[in-house]
Order: structure tokens, then sequence, then C-alpha cells
């Protein structure tokens, strides 16, 4: 297992600037989610540091050490793609035994024997080993190309959105799995994704990128507790953050169109701003602001209010269910600490 | 259909399209598909009637429906004959050192001499059209995965390039060729035929296989490059089983072109190196059509394609290979 | 505005049942979700009802007439399609207009009825757009005020939010729903999605395999699931589901744990489970509390943040992981010994052999 280090790498399509200065530093046995919506590059800094495509400017090192000029099959990393990656003219056990027969390895067969029976004990798939992978459904085949990786035992483990194809119930299961898995085997990965969920529940840290760029970096904590921007704000939670353009009004803010005023923050704020509540912070029930209930959305474990005020409608998350009704004039509250406050060119203050 | 409850089972969609009554549909297409496939094949089994045909039940009008088979075509396509004068006649009827093939001949008054090259021009086919195809399946193979996987500067510009050669019909520069090939010794050579059928049929079968290329997902090989194999490794152990759909298809076109082609065989070749597609007319008998033997040599030439597209048929349908493929 | 009844409403295609036989009242106004994996024929029930599919047998009815055998066009459906059906050549004015125009209405009163559809869905700015031009939300936008500028006896929705990004579809969500309180349109919505179905329905009727599995209202599908289907269907992640055995009063779950059943379930379970007392334990994420003193115990597999809260995955034994909801605050290595207690009022039961739900005995 090894470290990674980024330094300001840059990368071009054509026109299209891919990756603009980007600098990241991963340590063993982290498990670091590059996320962000479509065509953030967060695809191609893994490619780059797989060796699958070329930077045009900045180094990359593992453990210290520049692999620049690295083919892709000498850097020693393990790649898990989003779909496609198993080779459909080989049963299961070959899949996981290629890349031990490289004739970079030529590892013996009574050693891949060992590795492939261990890797598919591990993931839970020894019952198919010996299945054409044309006969596998999406969950076995992606534990299939996980398993692949695995059995390289390598530096690195980089994973390209390998759970976005699968159904929503496989993709919960797997994502546990795999953070289960990840932390016993204590190997360092690199995991993209652009769904916030799998970025919160299985990183260690998260880099959020967008447009090339590097937005913020932190805990999974950090990330949902103190967006660095209105749009890492929205990218985690949901339902999504409720974010409100105030005006400095009396010693405190009043939200645009509406009757509530917000407390002013501890450092000293621009005259606009605007304000982020989580659901789960507008807390109904009791409180200083009051607001009639526009729509109920019951998910059994949890329920969804839209609680309309003045020309605002805010979005509150309850727990179970609840028994306010459509219409209903509600007390409701902020909680105070765990406001965001953005400056209007989205910047947190 | 009984598949585990959360297994999605894609069905719906597909089957949602069939309307009411599918089993009356299916009837209706079923008689309309026999139907197209009798008049298709009409053609090709009076040819191989005809090929079983003695000469006068070929010619006979109104056409013979059922006759008496013969082998009487087959032997005059192999063969070279004099006409007999009726004393010879005579004389060869009391011989009985007779083969069945001669005897067959003789009750036409005529006499075998010597073999036809209709053999020697069947295995010059088969080389040629071989060869060629091995070739510009080969090269094409090669070519289509560099344009489809690389950045190679100008590359449209490339392809169109490539494809504009089958712009001009190809008879217009027969003369040219001509000429060329005169001065440069290719004239009546299995390689200039080979030469010239490869560089035919490659323009289009890179296009053909880049298509098939294209969607092999690159994220085989670049699994493979990253789990420690070259470009050329991979290339062979994961694009080609993955693109035997493509290659079979690539392979059947260019042979049947190669096989068929008739205008430049007649022009660039004589003796050595002539294929039986400018041959088989050339079998008109004395005095009258010989269509018995045109129908057998037909029917010889085609048997060999027949047999390649048969072995291939399998891989001709397409989707056998990307079982492994969930689009989305 | 309709209700509609379905009668032994089946489909098949060949020998295969794509529907098995169905019955069904949605009633006047009712929003009603066929809910299920693909395959599993809600597709095919919402193109019965609509009659872009024939039944093979039984009987559609609106109100009290007969629509069984009816071309779409004289059934006053209107109908939603996930790729939104938009014609590129029209605006998102003249695909509006479109149905209307179709039914030869007069222009001054298309043009009242555009507006008002317009001016309802907030679109009245994009009317002079050409669809490509459009977002994925606004091209369903306008493609929902195709369907209500007609007024139908009903609505069919098939997936609409099925090809919109995640940001979208949350709003999408929230705006289909608060329409159809404003109009009260009988609507029926198919979705593979259980959260679109939780938050939108009156009523969800879950399918599976081509039988209907539960008819019922969100907290019933979530709370009392008929059987295990819905049990791991419905919820993220699905209800907890543990195979144990059931003895005297008292439960052996795996890892050596003993679960004292409430007096009230006692005879039920003797009633209702197979003879050698195997029972499937069933719980909602949120039922499990994590406490010191708590009677069952089990050592932390995972542990992760979803927010606003955090998920415990806890293995009783290898390979019987289970998950409960916790506070973020919280966090714990893996390996961790853990005790927790179950909340008596949400425990299920199911027997193993009918995968059925043993009732709790209250109606439903």
């Amino acid at each position: 297992m090894s470290d990674v280090r980024l330094d300001n790498i840059s990368k071009r399509f054509g026109d299209k600037l891919a990756l603009s200065d980007v600098s990241l530093a991963i340590k063993d046995k982290e498990f670091f989610v590059l996320l962000g919506p479509t065509g953030a590059g967060k695809t191609t800094t893994l490619r780059v540091i797989a060796g699958l495509e070329k930077q045009d400017a900045g180094s990359v090192y593992f453990d210290g050490q520049a692999v620049n000029d690295l083919q892709p099959a000498d850097r020693d990393t393990a790649f898990v793609f989003q779909q496609y990656s198993l080779y459909p003219n080989m049963s299961v056990y070959d899949n996981l035994a290629f890349p031990l027969r490289s004739p970079l390895r030529r590892v013996p067969e009574d050693e891949i024997r060992r590795r492939v029976t261990d890797a598919a004990e591990k993931l839970r798939i020894t019952k198919l080993l010996d299945r054409k992978t044309a006969r596998l459904s999406g969950g076995e085949m992606q534990r299939v190309s996980i398993g692949r990786a695995i059995v390289r035992e390598p530096r690195i483990f980089l994973m390209d959105e390998p759970l976005s194809n699968l159904d929503a119930k496989l993709r919960e299961s797997l994502r546990v799995e795999l953070k289960h898995l990840q932390k016993t085997q204590g190997s360092t990965t690199l995991f993209v994704t652009h769904d916030q969920i799998e970025a919160l529940t299985m990183a260690d840290r998260i880099a959020v990128l967008d447009d090339g760029h590097i937005i913020q970096v932190g805990t999974p904590h950090d990330i949902y507790d103190r967006p660095a921007t209105t749009f890492v704000a929205q990218l985690v939670g949901t339902p999504r953050i409720n974010l409100l353009p105030a005006q400095r009004h009396n010693g405190s803010f009043r939200i645009t169109n509406s009757p509530l005023d917000v407390p002013l923050p501890a450092s000293e704020p621009p005259p606009e701003v605007v304000i982020g509540v989580r659901p789960e912070d507008v807390r109904p029930g009791d409180g200083a602001y009051t607001g009639s209930i526009a729509l109920i959305e019951p998910l059994g474990v949890e329920t969804i209010l839209h609680i309309r005020t003045g020309e605002q409608t805010l979005l509150s998350v309850v727990p179970g269910t609840s028994s306010f009704r459509l219409g209903d004039q509600v007390p409701f509250m902020l909680a105070r600490e765990r406001l965001h406050y953005f400056d209007s060119s989205g910047k947190r203050i | 259909m009984t598949a585990a409850p959360l297994a999605p089972v894609n069905y719906s969609t597909a089957v949602d399209k069939v309307g009411a009554g599918p089993r009356i549909r299916t009837a209706v297409r079923a008689i309309i598909a026999i139907i197209l496939t009798i008049i298709i094949l009409i053609p090709v089994v009076w040819m191989g009637m005809t090929a079983f045909k003695s000469h006068p039940d070929a010619v006979s009008v109104p056409p013979v429906v059922f006759f008496q088979p013969s082998l009487e075509s087959f032997v005059s396509l192999l063969t070279q004959r004099r006409q007999l004068t009726n004393d010879e006649r005579a004389e060869f009827a009391a011989r009985t050192d007779l083969t069945w093939a001669d005897q067959l001949m003789l009750q036409r008054g005529q006499v075998i001499i010597g073999e036809s090259n209709f053999r020697a021009q069947l295995i010059n086919s088969i080389i040629i059209a071989g060869i060629s195809t091995v070739f510009s399946v080969g090269f094409a193979v090669l070519a289509a995965y560099a344009f489809s996987r690389f950045h190679i500067p100008g590359k449209d510009d490339l392809l169109f390039f490539i494809l504009s050669q089958r712009m001009l019909p190809a008879v217009v520069v027969t003369i040219p060729i001509f000429l060329m090939y005169k001065e440069l010794g290719l004239h009546d050579t299995h390689f200039g035929l080979i030469l010239l059928y490869t560089s035919f049929n490659l323009s289009f079968a890179v296009w053909l296989l880049k298509g098939f290329i294209d969607e092999i997902p690159r994220e085989y090989e670049e699994a493979a490059l990253v789990d420690g194999y070259t470009r050329l490794q991979a290339f062979r152990k994961i694009v080609l089983p993955q693109a035997t759909t493509g290659i079979a298809a690539t392979t059947v076109f260019s042979l049947i072109f190669s096989w068929n082609e008739y205008a430049f065989a007649l022009m660039l070749t004589s003796e050595r190196a002539r294929t039986a597609p400018p041959s088989i007319p050339l079998v008109l008998g004395v005095g009258t059509i010989e269509w018995a033997t045109i129908a057998a040599g037909s029917l010889a030439f085609l048997i060999p394609v027949v047999i390649v597209t048969f072995v291939l048929r399998k891989h001709l349908l397409r989707g056998v290979t990307f079982g492994a493929i969930r689009k989305g | 505005m309709a209700t509609i009844t379905l009668q032994n409403v089946e489909k098949k295609f060949g020998d295969v049942f794509a529907v098995q036989p169905l019955n069904l009242k949605i009633n006047n106004g009712e929003f009603i979700v066929l809910l299920g994996p693909s395959g599993c024929g809600k597709t095919t029930t919402l193109r019965m009802i609509s009659g872009l599919e024939a039944v093979t047998s039984g009987n559609i009815m609106f109100d009290s007439k007969d629509v069984t055998w009816l071309h779409p066009s004289e059934r006053d459906i209107a109908f939603v399609f996930q790729f939104f059906a938009l014609y590129s050549h029209m605006t998102a004015w003249e695909n509006i207009a479109f149905p209307l125009q179709a039914q030869g209405m007069m222009r001054h009163d298309i043009k009242q009825r555009v507006d008002d559809v317009a001016q309802m869905l907030q679109i009245e700015h994009l009317l002079d757009a050409r669809p490509s031009s459009l977002s994925g939300g606004d091209q369903q936008r306008v493609a929902l005020a195709r369907a209500l500028v007609r007024r139908p006896a009903a609505f069919l929705m098939d997936e609409p939010l099925g090809a919109l990004d995640a940001e979208f579809r949350e709003t999408m969500r929230a705006e289909i729903k608060r329409l159809h309180i404003s109009q009260g349109a009988t609507t029926v919505y198919v979705t593979h999605d259980q959260i679109e179905a939780m938050a939108m329905s009156d009523r969800i009727v879950i399918m599976s395999n081509a039988v209907v599995q539960q008819v019922g209202t969100p907290a019933e599908v979530y709370h009392d699931p008929a059987n295990l289907f819905v049990a791991r269907f419905i919820g993220s992640p699905g209800m907890n589901l543990i195979s144990a055995t059931y003895s005297s009063g008292s439960i052996r779950l795996p890892g050596g744990n003993q679960y004292a059943v409430p007096d009230h379930w006692q005879s039920k379970l003797q009633n209702g489970l197979p003879a050698n007392g195997s029972v499937i334990v069933g719980f909602r994420p949120e039922a499990a509390r994590v406490h010191p003193e708590g009677r069952l115990a089990a050592q932390v597999y995972a542990d992760d943040l979803h927010g606003g809260y955090s998920m415990l995955h806890l293995e009783l034994e290898h390979g019987t992981v289970i998950h409960a909801r916790s506070s973020r605050e919280t966090s714990y290595p893996i390996g961790t010994p853990i005790k927790f207690d179950l909340d008596p009022a949400m425990v299920r039961f199911f027997n193993p052999e009918t995968e059925l739900a043993i009732s709790n005995g209250r109606a439903s």
C-alpha cells in the first residue's frame, strides 16, 4: 500500500480544460473519494493516476517517487471501472486470474488458485467461479471486478463509479461491504462518484471537484457541516439544503420575501448573504417562526415537510410519521448553531 | 422469468411492444418469410437442377422439371473434348476400355482428349481470394483498431481518404492498371491479383471493422493495461476475441468480392493466374450454348463461398459475444 | 375525473404471465403508485389501463363505463412518458396546444387553456422555446402541461422522473404532488423508486413477478409489509430480516442472542409458524436503539454518515449484518462490541416457508 500525491496536475482535451492545477495528498490506507457532477474532472484525475491518460503539466508521486514516466502496467494500481470491464469470453475464475497471469508477474498457478479462492471467499462469489461472466447479474459482475482488483494486491485501488450501474438495493449493500473490506484490508483507495451518499458514507476524506478545480477537501463531517461554497452545500445532503437570500435588517438578516429574521454570524458579514439551513435543522412544533404546511412527503423512516412562510418554502425533515396536516399553521425554529452563511459569490463566511 | 425477486428482469419493455393476437402476426410473418425465401431461392435451385441435366434436357423447350440426373455437364466442365466422325464413333463404341466418363461423352459423339483448365482456375480462385481476404482483414483490423483507439493527427481526413478509394468505379482504372501491371511484370501473376483485391477490400474493411471495434468498450483493454499487459497483448487477448462478429462479417464480404470479381480478372490474367469467374462463360460449346456446363461451373464456383459463410454464420448474428455488456 | 376499476385483468405473452389476474379499485381523485422492480408488470398494467396494450382477459371500467376494448383516444386519459415525447419541431406552446387542436377547439379557447396551465406550472417564460433547448426538468414540465391542458378523466404516468438528474427529481416530485393536490385528478403513476412512491402516493400497489404483493398507504407498507418482498423493497435500506428460531416465548437469534417476544405476539407465533419454530424477525433500522444495557449484542461491521444521521452496520455473527440508525455524533471503529434493544412496537415476524407476515391482529 502507498500514499499518493498529485502536484499541480493540469490536463486539456482540445479546447476544454479538464483539470486545472489539481493538487491532492492521499494518505496510506485512506479511503479517498472524488465527488463532483459529470464533467468535473474526477475520472480524468483517476486515469492520470493510473497512467491511462498523460497529464499536460504536474507530477504524480507514489510513496514520494514520481511515476510520470511509468506505463500503466508498471504503476501497480488496480482499476475498477463503472462497467464493461469483465472479459466476456472467460469464466469468473479466469477473469480473477487474468491479472496474475500477466507476463509481468507470472505468478505460479497454485499461488493464483490460492489468491483467487481467497478473494472469492471475501466477496462471497465462490459459487460463481466456474460461471461465464455473461451469466452474472449486475451486482455479481461488480463483485468480480472488485475481486480482480483485490487478487493483485496492488499499491493503490482506483475505482470509477463502480456502483452506479446497480439498482438501489444492491448499491446500499455493496457500499457497506466495500467499506468494510477497505477498512479490514487497509488498502489505499481512490473512489470516484457523483453520488453524494456514496461519498458521505464511505469516505475517510472527500475532495469535491467542479469544472476541473478542487473546491473543498475534508472529512464527510467537514463537507456536510462546513461546506466551503453553496455548490458544495447543494451537492451533499438529501433533501437538499435550503438556500435563502437575505439582507441586513436591524441588526439581523431578513430572509428575502419572508418574515424570517436570522441572527448575524460572529464574524462581520457583508450586507447581502445567502443563508443555508439543512432540512433537519428546520424544526417544526416549537419556535418563533410560523409557516403553513404546503406539502407532506412521508418516507416511512422520516417525513419531509414543505413549510411555506411569506414567499419562501423551506424543506424540513422530521423523524417518523408527522401528525401535521396540509395547510396547518405551525411554529418552527431554525437550529441557530447550524446555520451556514455564504457571501453573494457563494463563498462560506 | 422466475429470477429472485430483486434481480432485474428486463422483459417488460420488449414484450410490451407485442400487440394483440401475437400468434396470427407470427404466422403471417412466417408465411411472408417463406414466400420471399422461395422467390430468392428459385434461380439457385434452377441452376442446381440444370447442372445435373443432360444437354438435351437442359435446352429443351418447354423446360423439363422432372429429368434423369446426369453428370454429363460436370464431365464436360472438367475435360477437353473432340467431336468424333461417324467412323470413329463406331470404333469407339466397340472398345471395352472406356471409363464411365468416356462413355457418357460418346453418347454426344465426343471423345475426351484431356483435362480442362477449370480445376486449375478454381484453385487459382481459392488461392487469390483466400490470401487477399486474409491480408485485407488482417491489415484492416490493425488499422481499424488504431483509428478507433488512438489520437491520430488528421484522423478524420485519413478515414475520408480511405473511403474515397471506393468513390471511383473500379472499372474506370482498368486500363491504367493493365498498363502498369504489364510494365511491372505483375500481369497474369497470383501476386498481382492478390495485391489488387487486397487494396480494393481494405478501405471497406477498415470502415466496417472500425465500427465494430468502436463498440467494444475501451475499458476492457484499459483494465488489461492496468493489470500488467502490453497494448499488443491486450489487443490479442481482449479485443480480437470480442471482435469475432465483425471479423467474420468483414471476412465474408471481402471473400465474396474477391471471389466474384470478374472485370480485372479478365483483363489482368490470361493463363497462369486466371480465376474461375472469367472462364465460366467461356465453356460455351461448339455451335450451341452449353447451359448445363455453365450451370455446373457456377454451382462448383458457388460451393466454397457457401461453405465459408455457413461456417461463420454463428458469428454473423450480431450480439453473441456482447453478453457481458449491460447498458445503462 | 373518474374511478378506475380493474376486474380480473390479466396479460399473457405466450404462456408467460406479464400480469397475473389483478383486481384494483382506484378511487376518484386518488394518487395511486404502481411500484416494483423492472419486469414486474407495473408498466404493462398502466398500458392496459391506457389502452395502449390489450388485456388478455378481464375488464377495465372508468366509472360505470366498460372501456376494456376502447381505443386509447376514446378513454379520456393523458399519458406522460419517461422520455417526455415532446415534438421537437414545435415550440413548447405548440406542443401544449397540440392535443386541443386535435380536438378541434377554438383558437381563443386554446390560448386561454394553454396560458392557464403554463401559469400553473410556472413555464410562461419557456413557451416560445423548442424542447431541445430546455433542461430535462423543464421538458418534463412542458410534457406535464400537455397532459394537464386536456383536463382528462385520469392521468397515467410512466416513470416521468426516471430520466431526470437527481437534483430535478426531488423538485419535480414535489411539483407533481402539489399539482395533484390542487387538481384532484385521478392519477396512476408507475415507478421503480420506492422513495418516490412513498413521498407521492395516497396508496401504493407493490408488484413483483407479475403479481400484486400488497396494496396499502405508505405507512401501511412501511410498517406492516405483507411479505418479505415488500419488507425488503420498501425503505432504504430495507427492513432488517433475520432468520431465527422461536420456542416458548423467546426467539433465538444468531450470535447467541435471545429476544423475549412481547406477550400479545406469543399465541400468534405459536399458530403462525412452521412446527420447527423457524421464523424471520423483521425490524426497521430506526427500531434498533444502541444502549449500554441493551439485551442484544453485536459487533460493529461498518458505520457511516448519511448527512443528518449515521447508519451503524452491526454483525450479529459472520454473514448476518443488520442496519441501525444512530445519531451522527457517535462513531465506532470496526469490531467494537455494541449492545442494543429493539423497539417492541416495531418488530414484525414472518413465516419463512410462506414468506408472509404474521398478522399483528390490527385491521389493515
